[in-house]
């Protein structure tokens, strides 16, 4: 199977179900994007695909094959993912940390999509868990990228 | 010498005094990356350290702590682990005070295990808030003597007195001949000079990054997917094991009826018995878990050997009935003046009982261990933990092996919360290190999250039986709380039966109010499911437990509950100072209900709390909807003493509000049957971001010895939201969480 990674052909033998997560994770090494739940609950393995905020770990891979799946190992080189990380940055969002890549990504394909949203798009598109409770923080920083 | 791991001087002065070698692509694996690569350790310094006297004065050596680099950037090992409290951060802010090292160019790692890192009481422990305040002026004394020591390395070579030098960021200085010396080029040479005995400490009015908002060094990386977490480690030749537990603890797994299928899916390499559990190793975490849960095991009941084994009729609500039933006074933890005799001569007695639940972690970084077994014999360990040192013991213990031959790296932790301690059966390192023996290959061990729900150390359940009496004038002069349950101290560090567990009691305990005859007292009672630490601990929920019926007696004796607070305080400065400071944050004080802008019908609850160390106002504002609960907006003034970083302050602030209210609002652990009913997110709500209000902070340094940050903004949210909602409903709340009420007819 081929997949198309942050614009690199990758080519991996593996069961067609296998979430798409694991296959980022395990299989190519690529550990920036995280498992919390494995049931689309938490959102800490978001990542895109054709610019779709989606959740990996219930993502078969068979399904993503032939799109563009885009990870937090490539935001930074992505002119609205670079908007985003600054605002991350500036904002100082993260604490542990460990749900911000999912963050991250979910942020990206939200000013993709919609790049001057309300704060009713923020709420509608950033529902990712935070442990730490860094959604104050997090709705900031969109709005600060979205007007970047 | 560049295959050498970053300084362990337990190492380092092993037994046959030869430096311990591992691959470099371990040491790559757990470190921070490209900077680290330039890691050398002079010759000089390796024979300082294994030269080193016997008796090591935590926190004096500066080469256990501190590299400079010949670019001049500094790594620092830190004693305490980092997990989202910025605890990295403040470390480089108070070191570089004084090293005179602007903070950002620090790169900070968690410590290896050693005698130098035990700056928690002559232990090592990160928790209970500790970190800043147990390690202040140790850390600045470090940097302090580690700037010494490059003035003199500088003197040497100018030629000139130390006296003629100062230094700038980064740089020792000669200003009469306008020569500089960049740190990174005399940092060799400063390394192999004695400490000094004594060093002057920077006049705290001249402080450039303590008490500033400096920015977090790990921001970035955080934001990036850079950041390395346990789960991420990766290390040659690993494979990969997941687990299924006995849904009871104590069961032991009898025959596994379709073993010989599960060896026989795609890239399972072993199936495998472990105590209470079976696994399955295999080349991808995916294919392991697949397999251990398609494993159809029979369990048997829980042995007679077992400890702490879970009875498979135990229920949630039959314990809190008898924690509920328990009658007595208990043992006596706290007494002033004559509570018994007060309550009988008062104009009033106002009696409840209040509870609280089983609480979850539910940090989003599930649990895992990745173990190597070293061809030398020495095992490695990669795990998430907040006490290098313990875990060290108990995997030397369990692996059959000494100590030092026991290898811990302690990588950035994705949410802590209590859940890194030393639980046993909490833990997965014992599984790994077994499966690692097992097949003769490193392993990496992740538990899922249903495997987290199931074995993770619960916050125990609670009930507090309270008796208030006021006077004539409704201000109460007797108050009586028998707390019932068990402690998570006494749990794990041990319980003496004539003794009260102050874990238990604290935040029912230990208030700065000024009611002259009180009793606190404990009823102990086992608790059948496996207990830990919690964010604030006992405070989490006593202080809500206080809180709460603090402001019954205030409704009973006919007072604002704000004023009588404030009344309570007369004698307390501090304490007043914090009480104003909050409701002027809030815009003044006012209980409602009102009628906000937005038309909601709103009402606001006040609550106080003195965990670790430090001091904390709250008030929350709260309306219904549809029977649901909006908390709109919270304000917390905490008094600390002195502060390092507002900004950290601020953000942990934030975060203790967001648990506190999803403690509060939405979490319960429920076991029926000796089973837990949640075992992911979907059945055991936390806080979503819909819920999350605004947060106001305000700083007030007393001047006060320090205190904690971490935790003490979260005991004041549970009270001051149920105080609120208290208004609305017209009706008094003594349990959590609020989601359990019905307020479908109170609607506003």
């Amino acid at each position: 199977m081929e997949l198309t990674i942050n614009g690199t052909k990758h080519q991996v033998d593996i069961e067609p179900d296998t979430p798409l997560l694991w296959v980022l994770r395990d299989e190519l090494g690529m550990t920036g994007t995280k498992y919390g739940c494995g049931l689309a609950q938490c959102g800490a393995c978001t990542v895109l695909v054709d610019g779709q905020s989606t959740r990996s770990c219930v993502t078969p891979v068979e399904s993503v094959a032939g799109t563009e799946i885009m990870t937090i190992e490539a935001v930074a080189d992505d002119p609205i993912g670079q908007k985003v990380v600054e605002a991350w940055v500036s904002n100082q969002v993260a604490q542990c940390g460990y749900c911000q890549s999912g963050q991250v990504m979910a942020a990206t394909a939200l000013l993709k999509q919609t790049p001057k949203p309300s704060d009713d798009d923020i709420a509608g598109a950033m529902v990712n868990l935070c442990r730490c409770g860094t959604y104050n923080a997090i709705a900031a920083a969109v709005r600060d990228a979205a007007q970047a | 010498m560049n295959d050498m791991r970053p300084i362990a001087p337990e190492v380092l002065a092993s037994e046959n005094g030869k430096p311990f070698k591992v691959s470099r692509r371990g040491f790559l694996g757990a470190s921070l990356g490209a900077l680290v690569l330039g890691v050398t350790l002079p010759a000089s310094r390796t024979r300082a350290l294994a030269a080193a006297p016997a008796a090591i004065t935590p926190g004096s050596r500066v080469a256990a702590f501190l590299e400079i680099r010949p670019d001049s950037t500094v790594l620092f090992r830190s004693a305490f682990i980092e997990g989202g409290q910025g605890i990295f951060t403040a470390m480089a802010q108070i070191v570089g005070e004084e090293l005179d090292v602007d903070p950002a160019n620090f790169v900070v790692e968690g410590a290896p295990p050693g005698p130098d890192y035990l700056l928690t009481g002559g232990g090592r422990f990160t928790g209970g808030s500790m970190s800043v305040r147990m390690s202040y002026d140790t850390m600045r004394k470090l940097g302090a003597s580690a700037r010494h020591m490059l003035l003199q390395a500088a003197a040497a070579k100018l030629g000139v007195p130390v006296s003629e030098l100062s230094t700038e960021p980064g740089k020792v200085i000669h200003a009469a001949s306008s020569r500089t010396v960049p740190y990174g080029e005399i940092a060799d040479d400063a390394a192999a000079l004695p400490l000094p005995a004594e060093v002057p400490l920077r006049d705290r009015a001249n402080f450039r990054w303590i008490g500033k908002p400096f920015a977090r060094l790990d921001a970035r990386d955080k934001s990036t997917g850079k950041a390395k977490y346990s789960i991420d480690q990766k290390i040659d030749g690993m494979l990969y094991a997941a687990v299924q537990h006995s849904p009871r603890l104590g069961g032991e797994p009898g025959a596994m009826q379709n073993e010989a299928e599960v060896r026989g899916m795609p890239g399972v390499h072993s199936v495998h018995r472990l105590p209470g559990a079976v696994a399955v190793v295999a080349n991808s975490w995916w294919r392991a878990r697949r397999a251990v849960e398609a494993l159809q095991v029979n369990w048997t009941g829980a042995a007679s050997t077992a400890s702490h084994p879970m009875p498979a009729d135990f229920s949630s609500a039959a314990h809190m009935a008898k924690l509920k039933a328990a009658s007595g006074d208990g043992v006596a933890f706290e007494t002033e003046g004559d509570a018994v005799g007060a309550l009988a001569g008062a104009a009033r007695v106002v009696e409840a009982v209040y509870d609280a639940p089983y609480l979850v972690h539910g940090q989003l970084e599930p649990p895992s261990a990745l173990a190597r077994w070293n061809e030398d014999g020495s095992l490695e360990l990669w795990l998430p933990n907040q006490a290098p040192e313990m875990f060290q013991a108990d995997a030397a213990k369990f692996a059959g092996i000494a100590p030092e031959k026991v290898i811990i790296h302690s990588p950035m932790l994705g949410g802590f919360l209590g859940r890194h301690f030393l639980y046993q059966t909490a833990n997965p390192y014992p599984q790994a290190i077994q499966l690692a023996k097992a097949v003769g290959r490193p392993i990496k061990l992740l538990w899922s999250r249903e495997e987290e729900f199931l074995r993770d150390a619960l916050r125990p359940m609670a009930a507090v039986r309270f008796r208030g009496g006021l006077d004539a004038k409704g201000m109460p002069v007797a108050l009586s709380a028998v707390a019932v349950g068990e402690g998570p101290t006494g749990r794990w560090f041990g319980r003496q039966p004539d003794k009260v567990d102050s874990s238990a009691v604290e935040g029912i305990a230990g208030k700065v109010y000024a009611i002259p005859n009180r009793r606190v007292g404990q009823i102990h009672v086992d608790d059948p499911a496996i207990i830990g630490f919690w964010r604030s601990v006992g405070h989490s929920m006593n202080d809500f437990f206080y809180e709460t019926f603090l402001d019954e007696l205030a409704d009973a004796g006919q007072q604002d509950p704000y004023e009588l607070r404030h009344r309570l305080l007369a004698g307390s400065p501090r304490h007043r100072t914090l009480l104003e400071a909050v409701a002027d944050l809030a815009g003044g004080w006012k209980r409602g209900p009102f009628v906000a802008e937005d038309g909601t019908r709103r009402a606001r609850g006040v609550a106080m709390a003195s965990p670790f160390g430090s001091e904390v106002a709250t008030i929350a504002e709260v309306s219904l909807r549809d029977g649901d609960i909006a908390v709109h907006d919270v304000w917390v003034a905490i008094d600390p003493g002195s502060i390092v970083n507002p900004a950290i302050i601020e953000a942990q602030m934030n975060s203790a509000v967001a648990l506190g209210l999803s403690s509060a609002l939405l979490e319960e652990v429920v076991y029926v049957d000796g089973m837990p009913q949640a075992r992911n997110y979907d059945g055991y709500q936390i806080l979503t971001p819909d819920r999350m209000p605004r947060v106001h902070v305000r700083i007030v340094e007393s001047g006060a010895p320090m205190g904690g940050i971490g935790e003490p903004g979260l005991p004041g949210v549970p009270p001051a939201v149920a105080n609120a909602l208290s208004v609305l409903a017209g009706k008094r709340i003594r349990s959590l969480p609020l989601s359990k009420l019905d307020l479908k007819e109170v609607d506003g």
